[in-house]
């Protein structure tokens, strides 16, 4: 199968016996139309470095529309994988491989920036000859462009290696592209051909023997035509770890919560939460309720919660928006729920795809009146895990919402992690069905902590009825002014006693120095590295990721007092204080940054990015710099 | 009250009167027909011997859904036209309590009409009480969905603009649903029937009634209340039997049987004489919480081990130890872009 004529020789040894190139990581994209299969090929790449030890971190690259045009520099779809000697923690900066279907979708991908200067290009070059002469120009003017550009493009004829063995290389490719990956890469064939049959499960024996011969392909054609070849050594983990990305970790946090009942709406980029949870949660006795709309599946979850199962409702932004009256009932009444939010582009339809740390303040000050409720943000895969077992018991301990953060970037990421041990601990206590005594009153707060014991349905004695008016400590409707203050002092009160039992995260650094940086949820990665770059240059920088945001734990204020300069990076929108028109005055901050102001009075700068794609340690690092600059 | 019974396993027999069931004092206007549905609701539940501590009173908001305040058991007085899916997740975490859900005409027909149509296609076992009125009455008088055409109103000032909504033909249209009924307030011992075959059957039974506002609508259904001739008592065996004295009141009687779902369309559109019985009912529908709960005993050990499986399905073992069974990657199954095989 070796046709040499079509190669473009570009010197070197080439053949199986080349030697690899020893790498401390590399960043691989693998970009296609949509329905191609680029995105199965990149997470199948991910999952074989990872069981080889490599640390790896996965992006999804996802159209907006299922079925966009063909040969679109919109409809780019496929995969960032970020493979490492070590751990890694975000999808790092520019790629240093691409392989791409069509010029089309790869050009998605430059004009983004997305590669490297003298990035490798591997090229589907079938449209050179395409029976449509415009096809065939536009793929000879971008080869010829990219060439010029430096790309070190190679044209590969994987449509017509693949018909050998299928009628429709369509489908197929990408296990011929995930061959010649694995080829380049040096990874175990063995663990790849595993991985086949992992991922075509569902198929039968057949689709699983093609599928694997279309990789034997890829690899051989790689090791016999490609002149380079790399190798990312790995150390294999010790403890087994789980490989998933964020939205699966949720699900399975639920699971381990002992929650019993999820209610969903359908929306971006949540629902994989509740794809997974239909397939697992019925297994143990759970419930995903499909509800009509966003605010069913919110007050469905209420009125489990009030009979005693504490649940949980995943969304969207959109969808937390509409949530919110309902949440704000759960608050008055004293009810414990969980609300995921994995957070996406907005306002309105915004970027559903797409991550953005836009709801931090919504999340805290959401739903009208004083409706104080707790919000959380997981900052890894494995926090998204633990965060859903965090949310459940504070929400049952301190009868409150609960609000877990997440974002798109963490949904569809991976990254290995230590395999959880379960601890019966994680899971909720049985229903309190034991009688009550006689005059106990079902909001009798407590003047210190503001809490009271929750009655639930069923309980002898208890009978009240919940309100989400004005109540007093018999849940009876009142307006008086001692009562509604009363309410109000107690919920709040909560809080504060919860925030008595918050440590505050260990920092990213030295205890002090110049510049601290804080971020929250999904940045964490992409900050610590760019954080530790700067270390690297002699500067003295350090980082903090906060793990809760609402309340905030003791001792911010002090740590912050430590640096010269506090800043936030973020994912969402703040003013530039270069814009014309922005000053002091009305120069808007970050999300994180407002709350930072505005509780410790410490002049917190921030700089942020809304680009819809996870913010890059590079770009951090030059942020960073940039401020370092200002300060000398 | 608690009698000690003789049977030394069954410790204690509850007995319960009408007391048992009160709390409070309505702050309903005098006259209001939300008065003749609580007193019902009350006497159902003593005839029933309900425990108050397993019966649940779901509301919205709106004059009807301060019921569940004069109820005593659990109450749930939530938001505007979410009473239902509060109810839902209720009766789906615990299937073990009697759910009464408590609406009017713009808490169900209007801000929370979605939820209706849904609730009536989930068919839980919910007993669902309308309380239609034809207006709002706690905001002060604006036209509701199922106010009369040209009634003026504060909203209407000029007369309604819109046909009524008629909540019959809705419900009846809706896949699965599976007991419709209407009663009106004025005529007790029917309404406490109805309430009565509502609670008896396994589903989401609806049952509108037709409901005197007092205060702002006092004159509206005068001539229904003047001439029981306008009111049609739909009669069958095993379904609706008026008393002697009942039957010599309202003659105007129709054998309807509600197993038969064409003829209640029919029926359901008729605005005068007001049909007053049950409609449809259909104890074959699957509710679903039978569905979708399982019978699988739910503890730290069955936890635990789906969760090890789960788990199994996406680790990466040291020293070459692998999994079995699985794929490569959770929650991407969704994965539209990578469909291939």
């Amino acid at each position: 199968m070796n046709d040499m004529t079509i190669l473009k020789p570009q010197g070197g040894a080439k053949g199986p016996g080349r030697q690899a190139v020893k790498l401390a990581e590399a960043i691989i994209e693998i970009v296609s139309d949509s329905g191609e299969g680029a995105q199965r090929c990149g997470q199948s790449l991910g999952s074989i470095a990872a069981k080889m030890g490599n640390g790896v971190w996965t992006v999804e690259i996802i159209p907006a529309e299922i079925q966009p045009p063909a040969r679109s520099v919109a409809g780019a779809s496929g995969n960032r994988v970020r493979i490492g000697s070590r751990p890694v923690s975000n999808g790092g900066d520019e790629a240093d491989l691409v392989v791409a279907f069509n010029e089309q979708v790869l050009l998605g991908r430059v004009n983004a920036g997305e590669l490297k200067p003298g990035c490798i290009i591997l090229l589907e070059s079938m449209w050179r000859d395409d029976s449509d002469a415009a096809v065939a120009r536009s793929y000879v003017g971008t080869y010829e462009r990219l060439v010029k550009a430096g790309y070190r493009v190679h044209e590969i004829p994987m449509e017509r290696e693949c018909l050998r063995l299928v009628a429709d290389a369509r489908r197929g490719k990408n296990m011929f592209a995930l061959g010649m990956l694995c080829s380049i890469y040096s990874l175990d064939r063995q663990l790849a051909r595993e991985q086949i049959a992992i991922a075509f499960a569902k198929k039968d024996a057949k689709v699983v023997k093609t599928n694997t011969d279309l990789f034997e392909a890829g690899w051989t054609w790689a090791a016999d035509n490609l002149e380079f070849r790399f190798a990312i050594p790995a150390v294999k983990a010790k403890e087994p770890q789980l490989v998933i990305n964020g939205n699966t970790a949720l699900a399975l946090g639920v699971l381990a919560s002992g929650m019993e009942i999820c209610a969903m709406y359908p929306i971006t980029p949540a629902t994989s939460v509740s794809h997974y949870l239909s397939e697992v949660f019925e297994r143990v006795g759970g419930v995903i309720h499909q509800a009509e709309d966003e605010i069913a599946a919110c007050t469905f979850a209420i009125g489990a919660s009030y009979a005693g199962k504490c649940a949980v409702t995943v969304t969207s932004g959109p969808g937390f928006s509409l949530k919110q009256e309902a949440i704000g009932l759960a608050v008055m009444a004293e009810i414990p729920l969980v609300v995921i939010n994995v957070q996406r582009g907005g306002p309105s339809t915004g970027q559903p795809t797409k991550g953005e740390q836009g709801d931090l303040l919504t999340a805290i000050y959401g739903s009208h009146g004083d409706a104080p409720k707790v919000v959380l943000a997981p900052s890894t895969i494995e926090d998204c895990f633990y965060s859903v077992i965090t949310a459940r018991r504070i929400a049952e301990l301190f009868n409150m919402v609960v609000v877990v953060l997440s974002d798109a970037n963490l949904a569809t990421g991976q990254q290995p992690f230590l395999r959880p041990q379960f601890s019966a601990d994680w899971l909720a206590a049985p229903v309190d069905q034991s009688a009550l005594p006689k005059d106990a009153k079902p909001y009798d707060w407590d003047a210190v902590t503001g809490l009271a014991r929750r009655f639930v349905p069923g309980q002898p004695g208890g009978m009240h009825t919940l309100t989400g008016l004005a109540h007093d400590r018999d849940s009876h409707v009142a307006y008086d002014p001692k009562s509604n203050e009363d309410g109000l002092r107690s919920r709040s009160l909560k809080l504060a006693a919860l925030q008595k039992t918050l440590k505050l995260p260990k920092l990213f650094g030295e205890e002090s120095g110049d510049l601290l940086v804080i971020g929250w949820g999904s940045t964490r990665g992409a900050i610590e590295e760019g954080v530790e770059r700067l270390r690297a240059e002699g500067h003295k920088v350090s980082s903090l990721q906060l793990q809760f945001l609402q309340p905030m734990a003791s001792g911010l204020k002090e740590v912050m007092q430590r640096f010269r300069k506090v800043m936030t990076v973020e994912c969402n929108w703040s003013d530039n204080p270069a814009d014309q028109l922005i000053n002091e005055d009305n120069r808007r901050y970050s999300a994180l940054a407002t709350m930072l102001r505005a509780r410790y009075l410490v002049d917190v700068d921030c700089w942020t990015e809304v680009r819809g794609r996870p913010i890059k340690p590079g770009v951090v690092a030059e942020a960073l710099r940039a401020r370092l600059r200002a300060l000398t | 009250m608690t009698l000690e019974a003789d049977c030394p396993l069954k410790m204690y027999e509850e007995h319960h009167d009408l007391a048992d069931y009160q709390s409070g004092v309505p702050r309903w206007c005098s006259g209001c027909g939300d008065n003749a549905i609580l007193t019902a609701m009350q006497r159902l539940c003593r005839d029933h011997n309900l425990r108050p501590e397993k019966t649940a009173f779901i509301s919205g908001i709106g004059c009807s859904s301060r019921l569940p305040h004069y109820m005593r058991a659990y109450g749930f007085h939530s938001i505007h036209g979410r009473a239902l899916p509060v109810a839902e997740g209720v009766k789906m975490a615990r299937p073990d309590l009697d759910v009464f859900v408590v609406t009017g005409d713009g808490d169900c027909c209007s801000i929370g009409s979605a939820h209706w149509i849904h609730a009536l296609r989930y068919n839980m076992n919910l007993t669902v009480v309308l309380h239609d009125n034809h207006v709002y009455g706690l905001t002060k008088k604006q036209a509701s969905p199922t106010s009369p055409r040209g009634l003026k109103s504060n909203t209407t000032p000029r007369g309604a603009y819109l046909e009524a909504l008629n909540p019959l033909t809705v419900t009846l249209g809706v896949q699965n649903v599976s007991f419709v009924a209407q009663a009106v307030d004025w005529i007790p011992e029917t309404l406490y029937d109805i309430l009565d075959a509502a609670f008896r059957h396994r589903g989401l039974s609806f049952v509108r009634v037709i409901q005197r506002c007092s205060e702002f609508l006092p004159k509206l259904f005068d001539p229904w209340l003047r001439d029981p001739q306008k009111v049609q008592l739909l009669t069958h065996e095993g379904a609706l039997k008026p008393s002697a004295g009942l039957a010599a009141v309202y003659k105007n009687q129709l054998d309807h049987d509600p197993a038969d779902m064409n003829r209640a369309r029919e029926i359901a559109s008729l605005e005068d004489p007001i049909p007053v019985g049950i409609l449809y009912r259909n104890p074959d529908v699957p509710c679903y919480e039978d569905l979708r709960l399982s019978d699988k005993v739910r503890n730290a050990e069955t936890i635990r081990a789906g969760l090890e499986a789960e788990f199994d399905r996406f680790t990466v073992w040291p020293g070459g130890k692998r999994t079995q069974r699985g794929r490569a990657q959770g929650g991407n199954a969704d994965d539209a872009n990578g469909s291939d095989g």
